[in-house]
């Protein structure tokens, strides 16, 4: 493009310098909005991550449906999160989607910055309505189905020894860990549980490594809570149950079931309360429980012939229960510990 | 009593090996920089590009043995960088050394992104299968925990052996070990001092790549951010350990290797009463220990870290 066809006159010129002033008056709107929401998300990972490809997976879907206006900044660090959460701030973005499990203090002060912006924020504490009425909470509490994973393992296993290998123990890990042992314990209430953890979200080498000196200690199951681990499992010929994605096309005659997250109705829900500009500082993080769509169990796929039908039966008994209400997971937030 | 069980398995054995593998590579690459007089920090990120552009290659159809050798080219380029900004150029090898890990693995990410926009789970490759050594392997303990391990191994080994026969039996190898002792000494000898040293380093550079496509090749299938996990800073600390000799650094990368498979084994049998924490600490407490001991007495290459101008007096 030359400069000449960029008609650079004075009209030009100054239509550009109004539509700029223009510019701030657009973040000062309320966060309610007619058309696409601007959107934007900050995630400290990449969004191969299994926990953010959850949310990135929705926001696309959201995105593709018309309701939101998608941009995304990944694998910043969490020195760096504050800034660019202001940056998208600033930028007149009216739904702010992030993680604030090691920037809670920092996130927090920027909603309270800006009061008329909706803030939907992945983490391990409650919203407080008085500090900051806009900052809403959620996180994966998918232990609905990770208990009834927990179920078929029981069943699956052999040895009664099961493997766990996580990166840190914090909550969103904890609690998955414990519902799927309380779904163990249904079905196999003498399994025993070998749990390590390898102190890094990314090594995949290294989980792998843990993993098959929990096979080694007798581990004839593993629950997958990092990458690496299911390939252990498969090279050793054992079986493993997956957390959070489905990667039973990659390893289909070892991922038995998965507990899948689904993040589409957390967003959805913040979108509708935006809409009708009743956003607040809710916790989301219902909206991750089966009974509101946010978690299921994988199909079963290549297993579906190998996992005895009693139990199958068992598992959707469970699951019907969980759905009505009469039955409740327990939420531990507790570490795990080997037994 | 099961926790010295643990230590008379070949498994156990078997892990710390696999896990040294990379470790080897990494410091005897440091190494040879550093008897030629320069510290290269830059490991860090080298073995990360080493890491992704051996995957990457391997990805994009090439052979697996291909790959590795994309890996070292990617990794001597990249200690050219080093090289010539600190021995021409006499800059700070500390600061040079950082500046090339954070762009060497900067640059990973970039170019990941730009080959993958819009992958949900990353891409994989068919890495390389153990390949048990015919006899050998019978032995029993030590044929599983030597001779079933994967080709790269193998070569980690045999490069410890070529490295030490270099440096203390070739005319060039004592070329590197002058220039890093005494450059001006070198330089009467009529030793190009800067050609050398520029040499060195890339030599060493292009085996840190070599030890990070063992991350992607061998240990794992796919690339990851942030993978390398440190690993090249344990290379520096095991050089030093090493005493700057090849055959010592060899074990204490498998000493490193046996600390960390070890404590992967504890953790099952007594998570339940220590913290995780500790035992993850474990192979690095024991490493440091292992420092004091074996450095007291320890002679470090004269002219490390200062830069040589010729004709200064």
């Amino acid at each position: 493009m030359t400069l000449r066809n960029l008609h650079v006159t004075r009209r030009n010129v100054l239509a550009l310098g109004a539509a700029g002033a223009m510019l701030p008056l657009v973040g000062l709107q309320p966060a309610r909005a007619a058309g696409a929401i601007k959107t934007a998300a900050i995630y400290t990972v990449p969004v191969e991550q299994q926990w953010v490809s959850r949310i990135h997976k929705a926001a696309t879907a959201a995105q593709a449906r018309g309701d939101i206006e998608y941009v995304f900044s990944e694998k910043v660090s969490n020195t760096d999160y504050e800034r660019v959460m202001r940056e998208y701030c600033e930028a007149g973005n009216q739904l702010i989607v992030g993680e604030a499990f090691a920037v809670e203090d920092a996130a927090r002060s920027v909603a309270k910055d800006y009061p008329d912006r909706a803030f939907l924020i992945g983490s391990s504490f409650k919203p407080d309505a008085a500090a900051n009425p806009n900052f809403a909470v959620f996180d994966n509490y998918i232990q609905d189905a990770s208990y009834l994973t927990g179920i078929i393992a029981g069943a699956m296993t052999k040895s009664g020894k099961i493997g766990m290998v996580g990166g840190y123990p914090i909550p969103e890990v904890n609690r998955l860990m414990n519902a799927f042992m309380a779904g163990v314990k249904e079905t196999r209430p003498d399994a025993t549980f070998l749990v390590a953890f390898i102190g890094s979200w990314f090594d995949p080498p290294k989980a792998k490594e843990t993993a098959l000196a929990q096979i080694d200690a007798g581990a004839d199951l593993l629950y997958a809570e990092r990458f690496g681990v299911s390939d252990a499992a498969k090279e050793k010929g054992v079986l493993a149950v997956g957390n959070v994605i489905d990667t039973q096309a990659d390893y289909p005659e070892t991922v038995v079931a998965s507990a899948i997250w689904h993040f589409e109705p957390t967003l959805d829900a913040a979108i509708a309360n935006i809409k009708a500009g009743t956003f607040k500082a809710d916790d989301y993080g219902v909206y991750s429980f089966m009974k509101n769509g946010g978690c299921s169990l994988a199909p079963l796929g290549t297993f579906d012939a190998k996992v005895p039908a009693e139990i199958k039966a068992k598992v959707a008994e469970k699951e019907a229960a969980i759905k009505s209400g009469g039955f409740t997971v327990t939420i531990d937030d507790n570490e795990p510990k080997s037994s | 009593m099961e926790a010295i069980e643990i230590l008379f398995t070949a498994s156990l054995w078997a892990a710390a090996i696999r896990i040294a593998s990379p470790l080897i590579f990494g410091t005897l690459g440091e190494l040879i920089c550093e008897r030629a007089g320069v510290l290269n920090l830059g490991i860090e990120g080298i073995m990360t590009a080493g890491a992704f552009s051996g995957w990457l290659a391997v990805y994009m159809g090439a052979d697996l043995w291909f790959g590795v050798a994309v890996a070292a080219i990617v990794g001597a380029t990249l200690g050219l960088l080093h090289g010539v900004l600190v021995v021409p150029l006499g800059l700070s090898q500390h600061v040079t050394g950082i500046g090339v890990t954070l762009l060497a693995t900067s640059l990973c990410y970039y170019f990941y992104r730009l080959a993958f926009p819009e992958v949900t789970s990353p891409p994989k490759i068919d890495p390389f299968q153990p390949w048990p050594v015919p006899v050998l392997s019978e032995i029993p303990v030590l044929g599983p925990a030597l001779f079933q391990q994967t080709p790269l191994t193998y070569l980690a080994f045999v490069m410890v052996v070529l490295v030490a026969w270099f440096l203390e039996r070739t005319p060039l190898g004592l070329a590197v070990r002058t220039v890093g002792e005494n450059p001006a000494a070198a330089e009467a000898q009529g030793i190009n001092v800067t050609w050398v040293r520029i040499g060195a380093v890339m030599a060493g550079s292009a085996l840190m790549g070599i030890g990070g496509s063992f991350i992607t090749l061998s240990a794992f299938n796919s690339f990851f951010f942030d993978m390398m996990n440190g690993r090249g800073w344990i290379c520096i600390a095991l050089v030093v350990f090493g005493a700057w000799r090849p055959g010592k650094a060899l074990l204490g990368a498998v000493l490193f290797g046996a600390f960390d498979a070890y404590q992967l084994r504890l953790q099952q049998l007594a998570g339940a009463v220590v913290p995780y924490q500790f035992f993850l600490m474990l192979p690095f407490v024991l490493s440091i220990l292992a420092l004091i001991f074996m450095s007291r007495r320890v002679a470090y290459p004269r002219a490390l870290m200062v830069p040589y101008r010729k004709g200064e007096r």
